[in-house]
Order: structure tokens, then sequence, then C-alpha cells
């Protein structure tokens, strides 16, 4: 057998995808055209209490099935949490399923379900809710001590002490400090401090939000959802809803788009009410404009940042303040804020190199959209507001852009107090860096740049600029000691193995990859692996597609399940030959003895196995876990080439050359898309991306006129290569490549704005009018 | 009301109300490849060919192909085969929702245009169709293996 490990296989569902077959949530539901359609009444104040609701003619219209409201019975009035994240979860436990409070324009005030969405939809204009409509809290650097409460609720709580201070609108809090950073900023030569606000981001996930609930032949509650948690939504409905675990099945079919947006709970709620009441199956298809207003979007976040460097440069302290906006709860609020020192302050604070650190800060509530995970989550803002501060340093300091990060920028082999300080939510673990090419990564994206140490801009005349800004990056792989990742290899006759996966493929290709990793092992062709994922009924257990995890945590443990199936085939033939295990080999095709006596195929062995009529006969299956010790950062460099016209402020991205450093590559082409799609995402953020409100508190960019997502012709080039680079902690050397793409856009197309106008955009999005006042008023 | 048209070369007759969009009675009779994303003409997801020409039809009055050819990916599997090829050896097909209103475009664009194209007459006629996943460029590397091969 060839290897199939580090060799571009075509994704195992690819063609099914682009064929249309019908395989996601809503292509399953079409097909029940019994299933009562659930549809949301939402809440057009910011925060308000509902005093009365009237449902009387609603319920008797013709095909109507129910109407769900705080005030029934059979709505529990639990407290939990919506994010996807393992129990107990660092998110506050802060809403109840339906509650007499509205948090924000878009809130869930109550649903119905009906025969069709026409009916539903006319049911919810004929239902009449009194509101009393209080003062909202909308401007998040003002929400710490308003006199409006938005969790006045007794029952709200953390699940261990993450700061919450719910009277105070502060959904968490947190500081640390290593060394003493006031001193060593005092003993600086040069300090350079200022204050970024990176913006609220909306995921865009093609598909939008759906799920489809039904009873099964044994009675039990079956979700299909486009979720990226599949085993988190079992556990969150079962509390929840106080129903039994054993009772519930949560599957997860092809799903369109996640990038962090589907790592919570959505409709999934009130259509498994609806089914639960009604006994008939639900689907619950979220409007795109309810996904824009009534899911989550990126944190925003105001970040200070103060860096204290000797005259050569060299970095003494850094001092990240980070004020963060949950929105109206706090789903991921503590974790996202965290990781924007904890992903992106060890690319600077290096032991014995570095000498004080201090991060901290507040996650406040207001009433606006929930701020929720999102592929970046956390790093990428503080990149903005870091990688920024290091050009502003740079210049301070008189050196090139690159000169400053090479001077103080983590090498392999060493590491960063803040390992041990931050982990996600709770302390940190020490860790020393296995795998770390940003010399490479530097010097190559350099190359490829053709960058300029001594100017980074040329002058086109007729007021145009070239110009080229930097920025580097860090992300991690998986959460170590709390993600556990597990496969099960079973042995079919003919030879062909089942992989079954609880790891969540959403599109990025972990089905396939996971296969490649199994298949590689065992020495198989890949086709001989048929992988199924992400089915609580009949997949072991796996947190789900986040973190950067997958290829990590869940590669490892099918790096053990397929050595595992291996050593079972061994055993197993051994004994039948009677002969010691060690004198067995399977070598993919044929189970052999050292002796050359004996040989068998994998085909007859495996066939032999289910109905040889001689004894023996055994179902081959292993179960294998894996728990990552280490969360190996990826690393990236990156440069951005832009073209701007000074009499207007307009730019355009002449290319956009990154090197990265994953570790050992799986699968060149899908690593290389996800880089590359990465980027593009981070492109948007930086240049026009933005979740904006009216005064009142409602959500302005709710459709794709308002939204602006890149297109193609905004993004013509991008230059994606990746250093050669193995971590000995990850399958083949793998790190993580899912989240590091979006980090750098927004600095290093700032700083090439920067160097092309003088103009700081210290503000997210980074629009041409900015940079066009920016030079007025100089 | 009563709605005739060709629906992948076969005659089709169907039941809609006046008000429904093309989208829905496609995907209400089987056409599961016709996604819904951005329900406001802005992503072309939904997009299928009218007479040979891309319109997108979550907008577009199922009353108003009455007549009509509508040709979706389900009708043109042999002609793109070689393009869901290319696609998924780049790995361009990531939550691949976008994708098969993607090969439709393109397989109007070469009869449109011819194959002989420039990367920005390409980008020019496919601009519309959003992708959130790939960041475009290996789809790009997919369609030009693919008019390659039909040089």
């Amino acid at each position: 057998m060839s290897k199939v490990v580090g060799i571009a296989v075509p994704k195992k569902d690819g063609e099914g995808m682009i064929k249309g077959k019908p395989l996601y949530t809503n292509d399953m539901a079409m097909r029940d055209p019994d299933a009562l359609v659930v549809k949301i009444m939402r809440s057009p104040h910011p925060f308000a209490r509902i005093k009365s609701i009237n449902k009387s003619v609603a319920e008797k219209m013709e095909g109507v099935a129910t109407i769900i409201t705080h005030l029934d019975a059979d709505v529990p009035r639990t407290i939990y949490t919506r994010a996807g994240q393992g129990f107990p979860e660092p998110s506050p436990h802060d809403k109840f399923i339906l509650d007499e409070y509205v948090r924000y324009v878009g809130d869930e005030v109550l649903a119905v379900a009906a025969v069709d969405a026409r009916t539903a939809k006319e049911a919810i204009k004929a239902i009449k809710v009194e509101f009393e409509v209080l003062e909202p809290v909308l401007d998040f650097e003002k929400a710490e001590g308003h006199k409006s409460v938005i969790h006045p609720e007794p029952e709200a709580h953390e699940m261990f002490p993450i700061g919450f201070d719910p009277k105070n609108n502060l959904a968490c809090s947190y500081s640390c400090e290593d060394g003493d950073t006031d001193l060593e900023m005092s003993k600086s030569e040069i300090v350079v401090e200022d204050t970024f606000y990176t913006q609220a981001q909306a995921h865009y996930c093609a598909e939008t939000h759906n799920c489809y609930t039904y009873m099964d032949g044994h009675e039990r509650l079956n979700v299909i959802s486009s979720t990226q948690v599949p085993h988190h939504i079992r556990r969150i409905i079962s509390k929840a809803l106080g129903f039994d675990r054993s009772r519930i099945r949560v599957h997860k079919p092809k799903v369109g788009g996640g990038y962090g947006g589907k790592q919570q709970i959505h409709g999934e709620m009130l259509a498994c009410l609806t089914t639960l009441r009604t006994g008939k199956s639900a689907i619950c298809n979220f409007s795109r404009k309810e996904v824009f207003e009534s899911t989550f979007s990126r944190h925003q976040m105001r970040i200070k940042v103060k860096i204290g460097a000797n005259k050569d440069g060299s970095i003494n302290a850094i001092d990240m303040n980070v004020l963060s906006n949950t929105g109206a709860y706090g789903e991921h609020a503590l974790t996202v804020f965290m990781l924007a020192g904890g992903k992106t302050l060890p690319l600077y604070i290096v032991e014995g190199q570095s000498k004080a650190v201090k991060f901290g800060g507040k996650v406040v509530y207001t009433n606006k959209t929930p701020g929720g995970a999102y592929r970046g989550y956390g790093a990428m803002q503080g990149n903005f507001a870091l990688e920024s501060m290091m050009d502003i340093l740079a210049e301070k300091v008189g050196v090139s852009p690159a000169k400053i990060r090479e001077i103080n920028m983590i090498k392999e082999g060493q590491t960063s107090p803040l390992f041990k300080l931050m982990g996600e939510g709770t302390e940190g673990k020490a860790m020393n860096i296995e795998s770390c090419k940003l010399d490479y990564c530097m010097k190559r994206t350099k190359e490829l740049a053709k960058w300029n140490d001594e100017s980074q801009v040329i002058d086109l005349g007729d007021n145009k600029v070239r110009a080229q800004g930097m920025a580097i990056a860090m992300q991690g792989s998986g959460i170590q000691d709390i993600d556990m990742a597990s496969a099960v290899l079973k042995l079919n006759d003919d030879g062909f193995f089942n992989l079954l996966i609880g790891a969540t493929e959403i599109g990025q290709g972990s089905d396939t990859i996971l296969s490649q990793i199994a298949a590689d092992v065992l020495n198989v062709d890949v086709s001989k692996i048929i992988v199924y994922s992400s089915d609580t009924d009949t997949t072991p257990f796996d947190p789900g597609a986040y973190a950067s995890k997958t290829t990590y945590v869940t590669g490892n443990a099918v790096i053990k399940a397929a050595k595992a199936m291996k050593a079972k085939i061994e055993s197993k033939v051994a004994s039948l030959w009677n002969i010691e295990p060690k004198n067995v080999e399977f070598d993919g095709q044929f189970i052999k003895s050292a002796d050359g006596k004996n040989s068998i195929s994998i085909e007859e062995f495996s066939s032999d196995m289910f109905y040889k009529m001689c004894g023996g006969q055994e179902q081959l299956m292993v179960c294998e876990s894996f728990v990552p010790e280490v969360s190996p950062p990826p690393y990236m460099v990156a440069i951005a080439d832009i073209t701007i016209d000074k009499s207007t402020g307009h730019y355009n991205i002449n290319d956009y050359f990154a090197t990265i450093d994953c570790g050992g590559i799986i699968n060149p082409s899908l690593v290389q898309v996800q880089g590359e799609g990465g980027l593009v995402q981070g492109i948007g953020m930086a240049c026009y991306e933005d979740v904006v409100y009216s005064a009142g508190g409602q959500m302005i960019t709710n459709n794709l006129f308002n939204y602006k997502l890149p297109a193609r012709k905004e993004v013509p080039k991008i230059t994606v290569e990746f250093a050669e680079s193995y971590d000995p902690t990850g399958p083949y050397g793998a790190k993580s490549i899912g989240e590091i793409g979006v980090d750098t856009p927004m600095a290093a197309i700032a700083n090439a704005i920067y160097k092309a106008t003088g103009v700081r955009i210290k503000t997210l999005p980074l629009f041409p009018e900015k940079i066009l006042l920016g030079m007025k008023n100089r | 009301m009563k709605l005739d048209l060709i629906l992948n070369g076969e005659p089709k007759s169907y039941l809609i109300k006046e008000d429904e969009y093309l989208l829905d009675v496609l995907r209400n009779n089987g056409i599961a490849s016709v996604k819904r994303s951005c329900d406001s003409s802005s992503c072309a997801m939904c997009t299928v060919l009218l007479d040979g020409k891309p319109i997108l039809s979550c907008s577009f009055l199922a009353a108003r192909a009455q007549g009509k050819a509508i040709t979706t990916v389900e009708g043109i599997k042999d002609e793109v085969a070689e393009f869901f090829k290319a696609m998924n050896q780049e790995g361009a097909i990531q939550c691949g929702y976008c994708d098969s209103a993607l090969a439709v475009t393109v397989y109007a664009m070469i009869k449109e245009l011819g194959t002989d194209l420039s990367d920005e007459q390409i980008r020019h006629y496919i601009n519309g169709n959003v992708c959130r996943c790939s960041g475009y460029m290996s789809q790009m590397r997919a369609i030009k293996t693919f008019l390659g091969g039909l040089k």
C-alpha cells in the first residue's frame, strides 16, 4: 500500500454534496410533509418584560397545533447556557427556555407550531403580547453598573468562579499577572500604549440554523440538527427539559457551514418541546433574518495594549486589558475574552526573554444579540490590537515591522509563562513549544511578498500608493486535559472497516482526514474505511467541531484505535494458529506468521470471523480515547499587499501572502483551502463586515443588502504556503489549521494602510472613509 | 394554480400557490440541490437555469416559469462530472451548500461564453456566487482545470 497521509485524497462526501443529494437537515425534513413547522415570535424591544399574552384567536386558527409560552406548565423554568461546551461550562447559566423578560431585539417571546409555515406566521400575527418596555443597555462601555440590570433573575449563576456579577451587568471578569508589569514598564526605555476596538461579525453560514425532531418507534426523541456539537446538545436538552437522556438521540447530517456559529443551542429546544407536547415531528428552520438577529455574533471588544521595550526593540512587558460585549446572554463570554490574550501574548511573552505580563478585563451584558463562538475565538480580536501595537513599537524603535517581530517572537524549544497562567476559563498548564517555524514562515513570506525591510511603500503616482503590512499569529490545537475524543473501528467481512467517530464533519473535511489516518495506520486503501460521524446513539463521544481540535485530538484517538485494531487482528490470528502474537504481522493485505509458513488475506480472515463453522468466530471491534496533555499552537506570518487611492481612501488587496506552520499535513488540498478560506473571512472582518444597530437597538445589518461578505472580485488573489513542520505530540506531526487563518488580516491590512497614508485606524472595520478622514484631519 | 414546465428535460405539472417562489416549488418536489441561504437574491445558492440562463429561484415567482425549461444540477450531472471531480480534488467542496449552484452557473457560463476565458471573465460571470468557506481560490483552480479538459 502506498501511504495515504500527506496525499490530497478527495473528500469522501464531496461529490455527494455538489451533486445535490438530500444530505442536509432540511433536505431530510422536507421529506416529512406531516411535520409541524415551528415559528418563533421575537421581541421588537431591546429590553422588556412580558405583561400579558393573548393567544385566544391564534389557538383557534385552523392548522395551529400548539403555542408555547413561558407560562406553560410543561415549559420547565430551568436556567442553562446555550453554549456548546464541556460540563461544567465556563459560561454563566443565564438563559431560560422562555422567560418573562426579553433582552434584545430578536429574543424569543413564544413559539407557534402549525401545519405549515404560512399558518404559523399568521398565528403569530394574531397573538397579542403586551410589553413593559424597559430602558436598554446599548453602549457596552457604559454597561457595568448601569441602572438597568439585564439579568435580575435570582436563578442565574456561574458553574465555578468566573467573576459573575449580574447586578453590575458583568458576565465575568478575570485578571492575571506574571512578574511585576508596572515596574518593568517604568524601567523600559520605550513605552507605547493605545486602545483598539473590534466589531461584532456575523458568521454567515450558508445553511441557516435548522433542526428537525420526531419521536421514533421506541418513543425516543430524535433531533436532527445542523450543529457542531451533537453530544453537548444531547446533554443540554436533557438537563434543560428534564427529559431522560437515554431517550434522546442527536444526529448531525451534512452541515452547511459552522465557523462556531453552530456551537450553541438554537431552535432545538422549541422544536423538542413541540414534538414532546404533540407527539408529532417538528421542523424549526431559522430565516436569514433570524440567523443575523437571533443567533450569535463575534464578541465586540475594546482592547488596551501597553508594551514596554528597550531601545533595541526587545520587549520587557506587555499589559493587555479587554472589555468584551457578550450581548444579552453570556455564551462563551469568559473563554473568548481570555483567548484575546491567551492566544496572542505568548507570541512575544517568552520565558527568559520578556520580564512581565499582565492580562485582565471584564465581559459585560448589553441588550444586543449575544456574542458566541466564532472562528478565531478572541485570538482574532487580540491579534488586531497586539499586532497593530507591534508596528507602532517598530516605528518608535526605528526598525522594520519584520525586525521587531524577529527580535521578540517565540522560537522552537522555548515556552511562555502564560501557558501555565491561562487556560480556557481555568488555570492553564506549562507547555514547551516543540514545533515553531515562525522563523521560516517569516523568511518565506518575505520572499513571496518581495518584502523590503527598508520601505514598505511604493508611490505609483496619480495619488496611488502601494504598501505592505505584516502580522503574525498563533492559535491552539484543542483544549488540553479537557477535550476527550474517541474512535471505534469495526472489522467487517471481506476486509473493510467502519470508523465511527463523534467528531463533527461540518465541511472542513474531518471525515476524510480521520479516514486517511485510520487507513494509513492499517496500511489499507482509504476506500476500505467507511466513516460515520456524529450520531449520539452510535458513535462514541466527542466534544464536537471547535477549538481547532479535530485533526489533533480526534486524529490521535484514531491512531490509537487503528493500532489497537491491528493488534487485535494479529492476536486473534495468533490464537487460531497457536503461536505468539508477536510472531504475527498484518500488513494491510495479508496476516502472516514470522516464519512465513502461514498466511491469510484480510478478506478471507474477516469473512471467517463471521461465517467459518469451526468456532472462534468473533466481531473484532476496538474503541480508543485520547485526551491531549498539551495544545500545541500553529503559527503563521502574513503580509497584506494593498494599493490605495489617497484621493478617496479606497484600497484594493493585490495579494495576501501567508506561510503557515500547522505541523504535519494530512491532506494538502484540504489544509490549503482551510488556510485560504480562513484568510478571506478575516479579510471580510478587516475591511467591511460590521454588525450595526440603530440607536434604538434594532440590528440594521440583518440581511446581505446591508451586511457585506467578501465576493471573489474583492479577493482576486491570496497566496498560502505551509512550513515543513512536525509536532511530536500530533498525529503525523499535525497541529491545527481550522482557525488560525482568520487572525491576521485586520492588523496586516491596518499596518499597510498606515504605511501608505500615515493613518493609524484603531477601530475596525478599515473603511475607506476612515482613511480619508484620517488624512484630512492630520 | 397549475404550473407546467420542463424540469431537467422532463415535462412536469405542479399545483402551486400564486405567491410561491420557484425555489420552494422545486424543493417541495424533491429537488434538494437548490438551496435557500440569504433569502434576498444576494448569494446565488438558489441558482437554476431558466431556458439556459441563470436566475435566482428564491425571488423568482414560480408562476413566471410557466412553459419554460428549468435546469438544476440534477439535470446536467454528466456534462459537469469532470467539474465535480476537479472541485473535489482541489478540496474546494467544503460545506457543500453553495457548490451545486456554482456548477450550474459554470455550466451556463461555458454555454454562453465558451471555454477560452480569462480569470477576469470567469470572476465576473460568477462574482455573485458567494462562498463563505473556501476563500474562492480553490474554486478558481477547479474551474480552470475543468475548462482545460474541455478544450
